[in-house]
């Protein structure tokens, strides 16, 4: 108990220094961008515009959080927009054939629907985690193969038609549902980023993916099991981005191979990389990750309400990710070694 | 910009280069007979917060070597990088060759012929050894690369520094002693007046070493200034002309070397008195702890291995870099494959060797390099530390970690080890040589282990941070753990074992035991491997 306390003064009084360092600016931005937003258009705050918001960010955020683990380790997943767009129409098909065989039994539709769902992204992630750890192949190289695939397994599904045929109740008692005033997708990305950041600070799988991140020959000396490891961190990506998708599919009320797509893996990268994920691995925290997901939604929204051209949208994604992985390289600078 | 520099001489051969750098040097040292090559005055460097350099002075005259001693954190190595351009200084005054500089930055340090060789390798893993050498200074005609040219000049200048170095080999194909070769081979390419060396030696045989001491003997003859950090007294006695101890980021005393006496810099250094350098160890060898049968490992480095190790006594195994001593040790904690033979650890055979298992076993490896594969820099203290131990229930249970336990657990190590600062927060990347040595030996304390392998335990760590390590294992010994030790630094294994075996080629060459343990008869062991290999 003495200890503890003793361990902790030091670490108090450094702490305003210390916590610009870590959380870095964006939580100012973020906030910048709030008052901002709200002074010069009213509609910013409007409710409507909020659930929006939330609905959105709570999206990007649950894949951003899955992207973040795998770079963490040292790798790098393209693969998630397709997930997200395999998984929609895996639900709606498995959910609309459910729904033939045994017509009015929801609570079966629902659950073999979002079982298959999350398995088909259950499926690509372990192939992914198979290829980079087994065979040794980079993991950007393998999940812009399972990218490929599986958008096109997904239009293979769907023919490129939206796949109806859902229980009613998943549609708007779920996925276009309202609890506690939050969207379920709100609640759904609350849970899914406290379970990481519990996985990524108090489980040894967390601390074993800062360690392969950071130093992959020092983890397997230090006796670490690497491979597991790495097939997890793309299982968990994938699956989330499954998840994502189901959520997308629920919302919308059909299944589309269109959800996703380069769009959201781009996004989730950046939110990744501005959220302080360092691409050497090793760094990265899950609790920013998801306030750069926010960040970047809320950036969006804002550019849509000024009326910004569409196509500029992107270089201001563009040029805030570059500056965010500036920034940082700047403070890793010069720091001396005692 | 790539081919003017080597126009006036980059890249020609150093000895017809250096004679004309002497040249130049005796017109200087005529005009101006008082100033010395390097004159530094009141140079201080602060890192956010820390202040690394106070004030310091130092001269180096032409044809000198002068030796910078300190502990870790004595500021030697921002010294040697404000001198070779890698970051300017706060404040304070740079005169080089009588001019005053400002704004060095490291391409304009190598122009005007300040050419560091720095521990940690500048060079590119994925490029040969000629590629690197020419790295910035490429021979090019017309924008096009000469390539013959520069496998021309290479191979002379290898052929001249007398390093068995193959110009087309890519660096990260060679042995670390090699890389440090390519290292010093490019800091000679081209026009060189000051030569900054870090630890030259700390990964050369005794034989590179010698041919080290002799291009050293004659670039002081042709006037080229030597800055030179090491923690090896020999050397220190062998090379220097003056000695400038640090200690804290402050200039302590500059003493002439003939007339100081090793005990006297020691005392400077870390302002205590050291009596002896390896601490007198009682060896009670016990039980056969880990036994090797026939071992020969899938990449042939290892051959026909017998050899065991006792536990109450440390169990040498000295060698010639590459002689496959350190993949012997490597290969029983399950990091090399094994082809044949057995291993047994506690008289239980041990199959399929894993670092998993070895640590479950009581088996722990101190790898030589800790940057390469003992931590993850960018990642605290703390976790670097407990990373071995995390599968134990007091670290962890169902998966789930104790953070708690594993702080206080943690800090009560690197206390017991005397890690300075004592923040065990910090990332690993900002530690110094003996304290990221602190770290690794630190795992070793999270768990119940009998049998501790350490390869190369003193590289790039100071004089009080290797009587620490030595201590250490002094204390494991005589609680009753097996220590084997692999080194290629005879005093240092010779003075801790207790048996010794001698590694030459992948086979054991010599047992020595008691009073055959002499530097005379591992040298002899190593000669004779060699005749009868040649003759066969």
């Amino acid at each position: 108990m003495n200890t503890a306390l003793v361990a902790a003064a030091p670490r108090h009084a450094i702490s305003l220094r210390s916590i610009a360092g870590r959380i870095g600016l964006l939580p100012a931005l973020l906030v910048l961008l709030v008052a901002g937003m709200s002074a010069v258009d009213a509609q910013f705050y409007g409710l409507i515009n909020v659930l929006n918001i939330l609905r959105n960010a709570s999206l990007l955020a649950i894949v951003a959080c899955g992207q973040a683990l795998v770079i963490i380790a040292g790798g790098f997943d393209l693969s998630v927009g397709a997930v997200v767009a395999l998984a929609s129409v895996v639900t709606a098909k498995a959910m609309a054939a459910t729904a033939a065989a045994f017509p009015g039994n929801n609570a079966l539709i629902i659950a073999s629907g979002v079982a298959a769902g999350l398995g088909s992204g259950a499926v690509v992630g372990l192939v992914n985690g198979f290829c980079v750890a087994r065979l040794k192949v980079s993991g950007f190289v393998v999940t812009l193969g399972t990218m490929s695939a599986t958008a096109g397994v997904g239009l293979m599904i769907t023919n490129g038609i939206p796949v109806y045929g859902m229980p009613e109740i998943f549609v708007k008692g779920f996925g276009r549902a309202q609890a506690l005033g939050l969207p379920t997708a709100a609640h759904i990305a609350l849970i899914v980023i406290l379970v990481m950041v519990f996985a990524q600070r108090r489980t040894l799988f967390g601390r074993y993916v800062y360690a392969i991140g950071g130093n992959v020959d020092a983890a397997v000396v230090s006796g670490v099991t690497i491979q597991r490891h790495i097939v997890g961190t793309y299982v968990v990506s994938s699956v989330l981005a499954a998840l994502t998708g189901i959520l997308l599919t629920a919302q919308v009320g059909s299944g589309q191979a269109s959800f996703g797509g380069d769009r959201m893996m781009l996004q989730s990268i950046a939110a990744a990389v501005i959220g302080g994920v360092s691409l050497r691995g090793g760094v990265g925290r899950i609790e920013i990750v998801a306030i750069s997901a926010l960040f970047l939604t809320i950036l969006g929204n804002a550019l849509n309400l000024l009326h910004v051209d569409s196509r500029l949208q992107p270089v201001f994604l563009g040029v805030i990710m570059v500056a965010a992985v500036a920034l940082d390289e700047l403070s890793r600078r010069s720091k001396p070694r005692v | 910009m790539a081919s003017r520099p080597n126009g006036r001489g980059g890249s020609e051969a150093p000895a017809r280069l250096l004679t004309a750098t002497e040249t130049r040097m005796n017109v200087e040292i005529d005009s101006k007979p008082a100033t010395p090559l390097l004159q530094l005055r009141g140079i201080s460097k602060r890192f956010t917060g820390v202040r690394a350099l106070d004030r310091i002075d130092l001269d180096v005259r032409a044809g000198e070597l002068h030796v910078l001693f300190g502990e870790n954190g004595a500021g030697k190595s921002t010294l040697i990088n404000v001198v070779s351009g890698t970051f300017p200084p706060d404040e304070g005054t740079f005169h080089f060759g009588g001019e005053e500089i400002h704004h060095l930055t490291p391409q304009r340090a190598r122009e005007i012929g300040i050419s560091p060789v720095f521990q940690e390798f500048s060079l590119i893993p994925s490029l040969t050894v000629e590629e690197n050498l020419f790295l910035g200074r490429e021979v090019t005609r017309g924008g096009v690369l000469h390539s013959r040219e520069m496998r021309k000049r290479a191979s002379a200048l290898i052929d001249e520094l007398g390093f068995d170095l193959d110009p087309a080999q890519r660096i990260d194909d060679l042995s670390r002693a090699h890389q440090q070769m390519a290292e010093i081979a490019k800091a000679l390419l081209g026009r060189v007046r000051l030569l900054i060396l870090d630890e030259p030696t700390a990964s050369l045989t005794e034989r590179e070493t010698g041919r080290l001491f002799e291009l050293i003997a004659r670039l002081k003859s042709q006037n080229v200034g030597l800055i030179y950090v090491s923690h090896r007294m020999r050397e220190i006695r062998a090379l220097a002309d003056r000695v400038t101890v640090l200690r804290d980021g402050r200039h302590i005393r500059t003493l002439d070397a003939a007339t100081s006496t090793d005990g006297e810099l020691v005392e400077l250094m870390t302002g205590r008195t050291i009596d002896l350098l390896f601490p007198t160890i009682t060896h009670q060898p016990d039980k056969v702890m880990v036994e090797v049968e026939n071992l020969t490992l899938a990449d042939g480095s290892v051959r026909d291995v017998n050899f065991h190790a006792r536990s109450g006594e440390i169990t040498g195994i000295a060698g010639l870099v590459g002689c496959g001593k350190s993949e012997l040790i490597r290969a029983i904690y399950g990091i090399e494959r094994t082809s044949s033979g057995v291993i047994r650890i506690d008289d239980a055979p041990y199959e399929f060797p894993t670092p998993r298992h070895s640590l479950k076993r009581g088996v722990a490896y101190f790898p030589a390099n800790r940057i390469a594969e003992g931590l993850a820099l960018s990642r605290p203290i703390r976790e670097n530390a407990s990373m071995t131990g995390l599968d134990l229930p007091a670290f962890a249970r169902f998966g789930v970690l104790r953070q708690a336990a594993e702080r206080v657990t943690i800090a009560g190590i690197m206390e017991q080890l005397q890690l300075r600062p004592p923040n065990i927060e910090r990332s690993a990347g900002a530690l110094s040589g003996g304290n990221r040595q602190k770290v690794m030996l630190g795992r070793a304390l999270t768990r119940e282990l009998t049998v501790f392998l350490f390869d190369e335990p003193s590289v790039g760590i100071d004089v009080g941070a290797k009587l620490e390590v030595y201590e250490f294992m002094k204390r494991l010994v005589e609680t009753g753990a097996a220590v084997i030790v692999v080194s290629s630094e005879l005093p240092e294994v010779l003075a801790l074992s207790n048996r010794l075996y001698v590694m030459h080629q992948g086979r054991i060459a010599a047992e020595l035991t008691g009073a055959e343990r002499t530097e005379q008869n591992v040298l002899s062991s190593f000669f004779r491997e060699h005749l009868t290999a040649e003759v066969a």
